[in-house]
C-alpha cells in the first residue's frame, strides 16, 4: 500500500503528459478536460476558502476575471510576452484580493457571502463598462503561449500546461493544509476561539486563505485567457461564481480532490446538457441552468458533504513525519517554585447593569494548583475569560509575570504561556486527534505558508508532532491519536483539550471544568497528571464543580459568589468556612 | 443639476424604490420566518409582469404550465420525503393543492385569455397564478433543508434561482414585453410632470405596507409568524407549525412579488431574467434593514431607488457597479455593530 502511494504521483504525471497524445481521446474531450482543469483551480481555492475556512464566496469568478484581463491588457495593448504576464496576473489578483478581502473576511455569518455577491456583481459590471478592457465586447486577439517559437494552440499541448498547473496546485494546497498554518486554517470554521487561544491570528489566517484562493482563481484566469485567446465579461459574473461554488460543494467542500471531481462533474454535465436539452425542447436556451439548480438543491438535500466522501470514504489519517532521534523542541525554562505568577487586582467585569465579576483579588504562585470554585453564576468562567483575554476588563488590573494584561488578547495570553481548555469543548471534529493537539504547539513552530507549500517544514513538523504525541501519551489517548476527533466521547475530548494546552509548553495551565463528563478512573488519571505537571513547575488554575476532585487536588482555593470573592485559603479551611457553606447550602438560621 | 432634473430623478427614484420596498419586505419576511435568503424573489416579479403582458395581448400565458410543473415537483418531493408517514390527509392535500388547483387555473386561463376581460381581471388572474408558486417552491427546495445553516439555505436559494431562470426562458421565451399603465392620466406639479402610474405605484405600495403592518400587529396568524421568526424552537413548543408558517411566508412573498411585477410592468420592458437585478437591489435594501426591520427596509429601498436614479444620471454605465458597491460599507457596519451569530447546529 505504501509503495503504491509513493508511486502514484509519477504515474499520474506520466498519464497526464502522455494521455492526450495517444489518440484515444478525441480533441473534443481534450478541450473539455482543459476547461475542467481550469475550473478545478478555482474550485480548489474554494475548497480551501469555503470547505475548510468556512467563508462562502460567490465571487471567485471576479478573480478569474482579474487574472484573465491582466494578461489580456498586457499582451494586447502592450505586446508583453504571455509568460511574463503570469506573475503580473497573480500580483494583480493578489492586490485586489487583499483589498477586497481586508473588508470581506471581517464580516460575520451570512454577511460575508452576501458581500461576495455584491462585489462579484460590481466587478462584473466594471469589466463590462471600462473601454480599455473592451467593454461588453471584451478583448480579442490574445496571443497563445509559446515555447521557443512554437505556439501552444493545439488543445493537446495546452492540456499538458493546464494539468501541470492543477497538479502543482493540488500538491501545494495539500502540503499547506497538512502544515502548521494549515491546522490553524482548518480550525477557522468550527473552532475560532480555540485557534485564537493558541496564538493564531485568525483575521490574518482568513485573509491569507482568501488571497490564496483568489490567486488560484487568477491563475485559472490567465490559463483561460490564453486558451480562449480572448476575454469578455460574460464568464466572470456571479452566475459563473455560483457555478464554481457548486463544483466545490458537489465534490465535497472540504476535500481538495473533490474540487476536481466537482469541476469534472459540472463541466461535463453542462456540456452534455447543452447538447441534449435543445434537442429535447426543440429550441436553444440556457436549459442547463434548470438542471444546475436542481442538482445543487438535490446535492444539498441528500449529500451535503459532497460526492467525494460518498465515493472514496473519509480522509486518510495523517502521516506525521517521524523526528530524528533526540531532535526535540527546546523545553521552556519554568520559573522557580513559589514565584508570584498571576496577580488579579480588583478585577471587575460588567455586562450592562450586571456585575459579573466584582473587584476580585487573588494571586497564583508557580508550581501550585489553585482551585477557583463557587456556585453557578458566581463569575468563575468570566474571571477565567478575563485572564485568558477572551473578554476585556471593565476595571482593575491583571498581571502575568509582571506583564500587565490590560489590553489582553487570547493570542497574547498564549504567547505569555497561558494554556487553556474550554468549558464547552472546542475541537476541530474532522481533524485527527493528534493534529488537534498539535494545534496547541502552534506558537512553537515558525514555518510559514511558503515553507509548508514546498514541504520544507518537515523537520519542524516532526518535532511538533513528537510533542503532540508525548502529550497524548500523558493523557492516555495515544491509541486514538489518528482518529478523527469528532469520533471521541466528551470525556476523551476534554483530555484532548488538556493535551493541547500542555502542547503550548504553558507556565500556567487554565482548565475550565476539565473533570465534567469524565468517568471515575479518568478523573483519577487526570488528577495524577495534574500533580505531575505541578511537580514539573507548571501552575494550574482550575475551575471545577466536582468538589472531591478539586478539594483533593488544589493547594489553595478561591471561592466566588455573585461575582465577589467570599473566601480564600487551603481546602481544609474552606470546607469549614461559614460564608462558603452558606453560599453553597443556603443560610443556617 | 437643476431643480427640475433633481425632482425628476427624485420621482424616478421613489417609484423604483417603492417597488424595491415591496420586494425587500418580502425578503425580510421570508428570512425572518425561514432563514432563507430568497434570491429568486425577483423571478415572481418578472413572471407576473410577463403573465399580464400575455393576457393583454389575448394570448394564454404559459404561467399555469409552470405552476403545474412546480405542483408536480412539489407533490413528488412531498411524497418522497414523507413516504413513511404518508397519510390520506396529506394525499388529499397534495391532490387538491398541487395538482387540481394548477389544472383548474390552467383551464380558467385558457378560457379567459382570448376574451380580453380587461386590466383588473388580468391582474387578478396573474396574482392567482403566481401566489401558489411560493409555497410550492418552499416545499420542493427548502422544507427538507429547514434545519440547515443559513449558508446552505442561501446556496439552495441560488439553485432555485438558476432553475427558475431556466424555466422562465422555457415558458416565457427570450422576448421582453411591457404592459399598459394602470392609469394614463398625468398632471403637472410646477415643472414636474407626475404620471398616473407613479401615483398608482405609490398608493398600492403604501396600502400594501399598511396592510402588512396591520397583519403582523393585529392578527393571530401574523403574531404566530413573528413568533416563528424570533424563536423557531419556542414557537414549535407552543404549537405553531413551522412548516405551515414557512409556506405561508412564501405565499405572501410570492403575492408581494406578483404585485411588484404588475407595478413595474408598465415602467420597463420585462424579460424572463429581469427579476434578478430587481431582487438584488431590493436585497441591498433588506440588508441595510438588517433583514429584520420593516420600516428601515422601506426607507433603505427608497434610498436605493434614489441612489440608482442619481447614479444613472451621473455615470449611467457604472450605475450597477455603484449600487452594489454601496452595500459593502453597510455590511461592514452591520457586521461590527450587529454581528450575526449562526445558531449552533
Amino acid at each position: 500500500m505504501k509503495s503504491l502511494r509513493s508511486f502514484a504521483p509519477p504515474i499520474v504525471a506520466a498519464v497526464l503528459l502522455i494521455a492526450p497524445f495517444t489518440g484515444w481521446l478525441p480533441d473534443y474531450w481534450v478541450t473539455l478536460f482543459n476547461y475542467i482543469g481550469i475550473s478545478s483551480l478555482v474550485a480548489i481555492g474554494l475548497v480551501l476558502l469555503t470547505g475548510v475556512g468556512g467563508m462562502t464566496s460567490f465571487g471567485q469568478s471576479a478573480f478569474v476575471g482579474f487574472g484573465a484581463y491582466t494578461t489580456g491588457v498586457l499582451t494586447v495593448h502592450f505586446g508583453i510576452s504571455p509568460w511574463l504576464t503570469l506573475p503580473a496576473a497573480l500580483l494583480v489578483t493578489m492586490a485586489v484580493a487583499a483589498t477586497v478581502g481586508a473588508v470581506t473576511v471581517r464580516l460575520s455569518g451570512h454577511y460575508l457571502p452576501l458581500a461576495t455577491i455584491a462585489w462579484g456583481i460590481a466587478f462584473f459590471y466594471l469589466f463590462g463598462n471600462i473601454s480599455w478592457l473592451g467593454a461588453h465586447d471584451g478583448l480579442p486577439g490574445i496571443p497563445a503561449l509559446r515555447v521557443g517559437s512554437h505556439q501552444l494552440i493545439d488543445p493537446k499541448e495546452y492540456f499538458v500546461v493546464v494539468w501541470i498547473a492543477v497538479v502543482l496546485a493540488v500538491i501545494a494546497t495539500q502540503n499547506l493544509l497538512n502544515g502548521r498554518v494549515g491546522r490553524a486554517i482548518r480550525a477557522l470554521r468550527r473552532s475560532t476561539r480555540a485557534a485564537e487561544a493558541f496564538g493564531v491570528n485568525t483575521a490574518g489566517a482568513k485573509l491569507m486563505v482568501f488571497v490564496y484562493a483568489a490567486m488560484l482563481a487568477g491563475l485559472a484566469g490567465w490559463l483561460y485567457a490564453h486558451f480562449q485567446r480572448s476575454v469578455s465579461p460574460g464568464p466572470f459574473g456571479v452566475v459563473a461564481g455560483t457555478e464554481y461554488l457548486l463544483m466545490a460543494v458537489l465534490g465535497g467542500a472540504g476535500r481538495v480532490y473533490g474540487a476536481i471531481l466537482g469541476a469534472a462533474g459540472i463541466t461535463v454535465l453542462r456540456d452534455q446538457l447543452q447538447n441534449v436539452l435543445p434537442w429535447l425542447f426543440g429550441h436553444t436556451g440556457n436549459f442547463e441552468s434548470i438542471a444546475y439548480g436542481a442538482v445543487l438543491v438535490l446535492v444539498l438535500q441528500t449529500a451535503s458533504n459532497g460526492l467525494w466522501p460518498i465515493l472514496f470514504g473519509p480522509p486518510p489519517p495523517p502521516k506525521p513525519p517521524t523526528p530524528r532521534d533526540g531532535d526535540q523542541l527546546p523545553a521552556k525554562v519554568l520559573p522557580a517554585p513559589g514565584v508570584r505568577l498571576l496577580q488579579v487586582q480588583d478585577a471587575k467585569k460588567t455586562f450592562g447593569g450586571l456585575v459579573a465579576v466584582n473587584d476580585v483579588n487573588f494571586e497564583v504562585e508557580s508550581s501550585r494548583i489553585i482551585g477557583l470554585i463557587g456556585p453557578n453564576g458566581a463569575g468563575k468562567s468570566t474571571t477565567f475569560n478575563l485572564i485568558t483575554g477572551a473578554l476585556p476588563l471593565t476595571s482593575g488590573a491583571i498581571a502575568f509575570e509582571g506583564h500587565p494584561l490590560q489590553a489582553q488578547t487570547p493570542q497574547r495570553a498564549a504567547a505569555l504561556g497561558l494554556g487553556r481548555t474550554f468549558q464547552h469543548v472546542e475541537i476541530v471534529p474532522d481533524m485527527s486527534v493528534i493534529e488537534n493537539v498539535a494545534l496547541g504547539a502552534n506558537l512553537l513552530g515558525h514555518a510559514g505558508v511558503f515553507r509548508a507549500m514546498l514541504k520544507l517544514d518537515r523537520a519542524e513538523e516532526a518535532k511538533l508532532f513528537a510533542t503532540a504525541q508525548r502529550q497524548l501519551e500523558r493523557v492516555g489517548l495515544a491509541d486514538v491519536a489518528m482518529q478523527p476527533a469528532g469520533t471521541l466521547a466528551l470525556g476523551q475530548l476534554r483530555l484532548v483539550e488538556v493535551a493541547r494546552a500542555l502542547c503550548l509548553n504553558p507556565i500556567l495551565l487554565l482548565l475550565d471544568e476539565p473533570a465534567a463528563g469524565l468517568r471515575v478512573g479518568e478523573k483519577k488519571a487526570l488528577a495524577k497528571l495534574l500533580r505531575e505537571v505541578r511537580s514539573e513547575g507548571v501552575s494550574v488554575l482550575l475551575v471545577e464543580h466536582d468538589m472531591d476532585f478539586v478539594m483533593s487536588l488544589a493547594d489553595h482555593l478561591v471561592v466566588l459568589d455573585f461575582g465577589t470573592k467570599i473566601a480564600e485559603g487551603v481546602p481544609a479551611d474552606i470546607r469549614k468556612n461559614p460564608a462558603v457553606l452558606e453560599a453553597y447550602l443556603g443560610g443556617v438560621s | 443639476m437643476d431643480t427640475t432634473i433633481f425632482l425628476f430623478l427624485l420621482q424616478d427614484g421613489v417609484i423604483n424604490g417603492a417597488v424595491y420596498a415591496l420586494v425587500a419586505i418580502a425578503l425580510v419576511l421570508v428570512f425572518a420566518v425561514t432563514r432563507v435568503i430568497f434570491v429568486p424573489q425577483g423571478e415572481f416579479v418578472a413572471f407576473a409582469a410577463l403573465t399580464v403582458a400575455a393576457l393583454e395581448n389575448g394570448v394564454a400565458p404559459s404561467t399555469p404550465w409552470l405552476l403545474l410543473a412546480l405542483g408536480i415537483l412539489a407533490a413528488i418531493s412531498d411524497i418522497v420525503w414523507h413516504f413513511r408517514d404518508l397519510t390520506w390527509k396529506r394525499i388529499v392535500r397534495i391532490a387538491l393543492l398541487d395538482l387540481a388547483l394548477p389544472v383548474a387555473l390552467l383551464l380558467l386561463t385558457q378560457a379567459l385569455a382570448p376574451m380580453k376581460l380587461g386590466q383588473l381581471a388580468n391582474i387578478l388572474l396573474a396574482i392567482a397564478l403566481i401566489t401558489p408558486m411560493g409555497p410550492m417552491i418552499y416545499r420542493i427546495a427548502f422544507e427538507p433543508l429547514a434545519h440547515s445553516s443559513v449558508l446552505v439555505l442561501l446556496m439552495a436559494a441560488f439553485g432555485v434561482h438558476f432553475s427558475l431562470i431556466g424555466l422562465g426562458l422555457v415558458f416565457f421565451g427570450p422576448e421582453g414585453s411591457g404592459t399598459t399603465p394602470l392609469s394614463s392620466a398625468s398632471f403637472s406639479l410646477g415643472d414636474l410632470v407626475v404620471t398616473g402610474q407613479s401615483v398608482a405605484v405609490l398608493v398600492v405600495t403604501a396600502v400594501l405596507l399598511v396592510l402588512f403592518a396591520l397583519f403582523f400587529g393585529r392578527t393571530l396568524l401574523g403574531k404566530a409568524l413573528r413568533a416563528c421568526s424570533s424563536n423557531r424552537i419556542g414557537a414549535r413548543l407552543v404549537g405553531i407549525p413551522t412548516s405551515v408558517a414557512g409556506q405561508f411566508s412564501f405565499a405572501i412573498a410570492a403575492l408581494l412579488g406578483a404585485v411588484s411585477g404588475i407595478l413595474v410592468g408598465p415602467l420597463m420592458t420585462v424579460f424572463y431574467d429581469s427579476g434578478f437585478l430587481i431582487g438584488l437591489k431590493a436585497f441591498v435594501a433588506a440588508i441595510i434593514g438588517g433583514l429584520v426591520s420593516y420600516p428601515l427596509t422601506v426607507i433603505a429601498a427608497l434610498g436605493v431607488g434614489f441612489a440608482e436614479a442619481l447614479f444613472s444620471f451621473w455615470a449611467s454605465n457604472f450605475k450597477e457597479v455603484l449600487v452594489f458597491t454601496l452595500i459593502i460599507p453597510v455590511l461592514a457596519w452591520r457586521s461590527i455593530y450587529a454581528p450575526y451569530h449562526e445558531e449552533s447546529e
